[in-house]
């Protein structure tokens, strides 16, 4: 697997010819065998544990508060509620949860955008020159995907409140900047996806190194930033460990932190009086967003994903 | 598709290309390659190694009531070796890597096995549809499950009343653990098994086209040809699994408010380092707990690499 001369294996494994014939409705010919009902059987039956708890969430947010724990899971309640809780959750707490979605979105945009922008120009430099240090670097990189960003939350705490960082959005953006594992995938894709004869090429035309990695690398690279940028987006969306303890203030908590907080209320029966079915709304609504975004990628992820497993 | 472990790829057979070309490279290239990699290095160095330092100097150091922070050197670090709580959580983090990560990564690669020879109708829904949980938030997933699991109304409950059995308590002491397994296997069955069903459409259909003409059984096929091809990606979902277990915290902690007796403060190292630091106050001894836990995981990820190395020479 050198750069110069990539083996055939490797080249193989890009999603190249074989993933355009599969996109066009071609598969290989001797995939098309006969159905067997015996899997067909067994994977449509675990659907029912990857889907009955969505539906029961969806069913739940069409259900008043008493109806919640009085009617069977899986079938709507006495009332169909699903408008008067969505009316009830943008309206509660002066509509706060329209401010976390907000929050939410604005956090894991900017997160994901910064995060592929970086972790893309970084990939392709390592991938494509070659320079005294280029091992250290990846070598210091990979090591980091490794270390639980956990583990770092508390330290980036006490640093950021020194900055004076915390309870600003920066306290959340910042540290999701930074993706090693992005790094990682740009790298082994760009080994595959940017021929070097190219680069050559347009070097020999006059072309600029940063010409040729804007009009050129970047384009090609389409399917691997889109990746990183997708999965950075998830990992920021979806973060609640970090903006739990970097904010304090309501106002720019996101969606997860948001919707914990009001469940606490909620079994706390303390003063706030959340209701569940509220919360069962909130959350219902907070996953739309995504499952969407994935739904309507799924080209671009998959591809990308292949590059990321198949060479590591 | 080398033999080489996949996330330590940096290059033996790089090396080796490297000195032709280095003695070629000009300056406008080396100005550049540095010009797009030191952006990130300056938000990772700032965001990641900096912190990563930063706890290591506090793990060594004690705050007193008097004459307040004092050098310790590695006291903190005895103290959380003999601290059950710090061995409680990792006990249970063990029983993940252990217990869930082996059932999920085999349920993920059964799944992505049955895809991959086209036999499945609706296939491309199913494949869909298992990844969709991904999508959702731990907050949220974490939520939902333990309304499902409640003893008196929750869906489960209502499930084994219906044919005359008694509702489990699945948010009692003794079972919360493996309730809290089914909640992560749920959410990252699904991730997995897209990651692997990748690696299998990427093997050439060569390599096993042969061994079908031979009579070769599905399962034959599968078990000596397709999972060794795609060991790469085994060992990726394997690695993230390991470092997802230790970073256990969302679960456990939302899970807190509904069953507290049975989450208790230490339910994994995470959830103790957290509550060490923002219910106790005390900032050093979390930062030890948090860099002990960073460099057990380092340990474990070399040693499922090294293994799995030493497994592909003797083959």
């Amino acid at each position: 697997m050198t750069v110069a001369t990539p083996s055939p294996f490797v080249s193989s494994a890009v999603p190249s010819r074989k993933e355009a014939a599969r996109a066009r409705g071609k598969r290989p010919v001797e995939r098309d065998k006969r159905r067997s009902s015996v899997l067909t059987i067994i994977l449509w039956m675990t659907l029912a544990y990857f889907l009955l708890p969505l539906v029961w969430l969806f069913l739940s947010s069409t259900k008043t508060n008493g109806d919640l724990f009085s009617t069977f899971g899986l079938w709507f309640g006495q009332t169909f509620a699903l408008f008067d809780n969505v009316g009830q959750l943008f309206t509660f707490q002066d509509g706060i949860f329209v401010r976390w979605m907000g929050n939410t979105a604005l956090y894991a945009i900017t997160s994901a955008v910064g995060a592929a922008l970086l972790a893309t120009m970084c990939g392709y430099a390592l991938a494509k020159y070659v320079f005294k240090g280029r091992s250290f670097v990846f070598a210091l990189i990979l090591g980091a995907v490794m270390v639980p960003l956990t583990a770092l939350a508390i330290p980036t705490y006490l640093l950021f409140s020194a900055a004076n960082l915390v309870d600003t959005p920066w306290a959340i953006i910042l540290p999701s900047l930074v993706s090693p594992f992005g790094v990682y995938l740009i790298r082994v894709y760009a080994a595959d996806a940017v021929d070097d004869s190219l680069i050559e090429a347009a070097r020999i035309d006059g072309a600029g190194e940063f010409r040729i990695f804007t009009t050129i690398a970047s384009r090609l690279l389409a399917p691997g930033i889109v990746t990183v940028l997708l999965f950075a987006l998830v990992s920021t969306w979806n973060n609640y460990f970090l903006p739990l303890i970097m904010l304090n203030n309501p106002a720019l908590f996101p969606a997860t932190v948001g919707l914990a907080q009001w469940q606490q209320a909620a079994t706390g029966g303390g003063g706030a009086q959340v209701l569940f079915s509220t919360v069962l709304t909130g959350s219902f609504v907070s996953i739309i967003p995504l499952v969407v975004a994935f739904l309507f990628l799924q080209r671009y992820w998959q591809s990308g994903l292949s590059t990321g497993g198949v060479k590591g | 598709m080398s033999a080489a472990p996949p996330l330590r790829r940096t290059s033996p057979s790089r090396a080796s290309a490297a000195p032709a070309r280095r003695s070629t490279i000009r300056r406008p290239q080396l100005f550049a390659a540095w010009a797009l990699i030191v952006p990130f290095l300056i938000v990772f160095a700032a965001m990641f190694l900096v912190p990563l330092g930063y706890a290591g100097y506090l793990s060594t150091f004690t705050s007193q009531l008097v004459g307040g922070e004092v050098f310790s050197g590695l006291a903190n670090y005895t103290r959380a070796l003999q601290d059950p709580s710090f061995w409680a959580g990792l006990g249970r983090v063990a029983m993940f890597l252990f217990v869930q990560v082996p059932i999920m990564l085999v349920i993920a690669l059964f799944i992505a096995l049955a895809l991959d020879t086209g036999r499945v109708k609706g296939g491309k829904f199913v494949r869909l549809a298992i990844f969709v949980p991904y999508a959702v938030p731990g907050v949220v997933a974490t939520l939902m499950w333990g309304y499902l699991y409640g003893t008196d109304s929750g869906l489960i409950a209502q499930l084994f009343r219906a044919v005359g059995l008694d509702a489990p308590t699945l948010l009692s002491p003794q079972n919360i653990l493996g309730s809290t397994m089914n909640i992560v296997s749920w959410e990252f069955i699904g991730y997995n098994m897209i990651v692997l069903y990748a690696a299998l459409r990427s093997v050439p259909t060569e390599m096993y086209e042969a061994a079908e003409i031979d009579g070769a059984g599905a399962w034959r096929t599968a078990w000596s040809i397709k999972i060794p091809a795609i060991r790469p990606a085994i060992m990726l979902t394997i690695i993230f699994s390991v470092i997802g277990s230790f970073q256990l915290f969302n679960e456990p902690n939302l899970l807190y408010s509904i069953a507290p007796n049975a989450i208790g403060s230490d339910f994994s190292p995470n959830l103790y380092a957290y509550n060490v630091a923002f219910k106790n106050q005390d900032i050093n001894y979390a930062a030890a707990i948090a860099f002990l836990l960073g460099f057990l995981i380092m340990i474990i990820s070399y040693v499922v690499q090294l293994a799995t190395a030493r497994k592909e020479r003797l083959s």
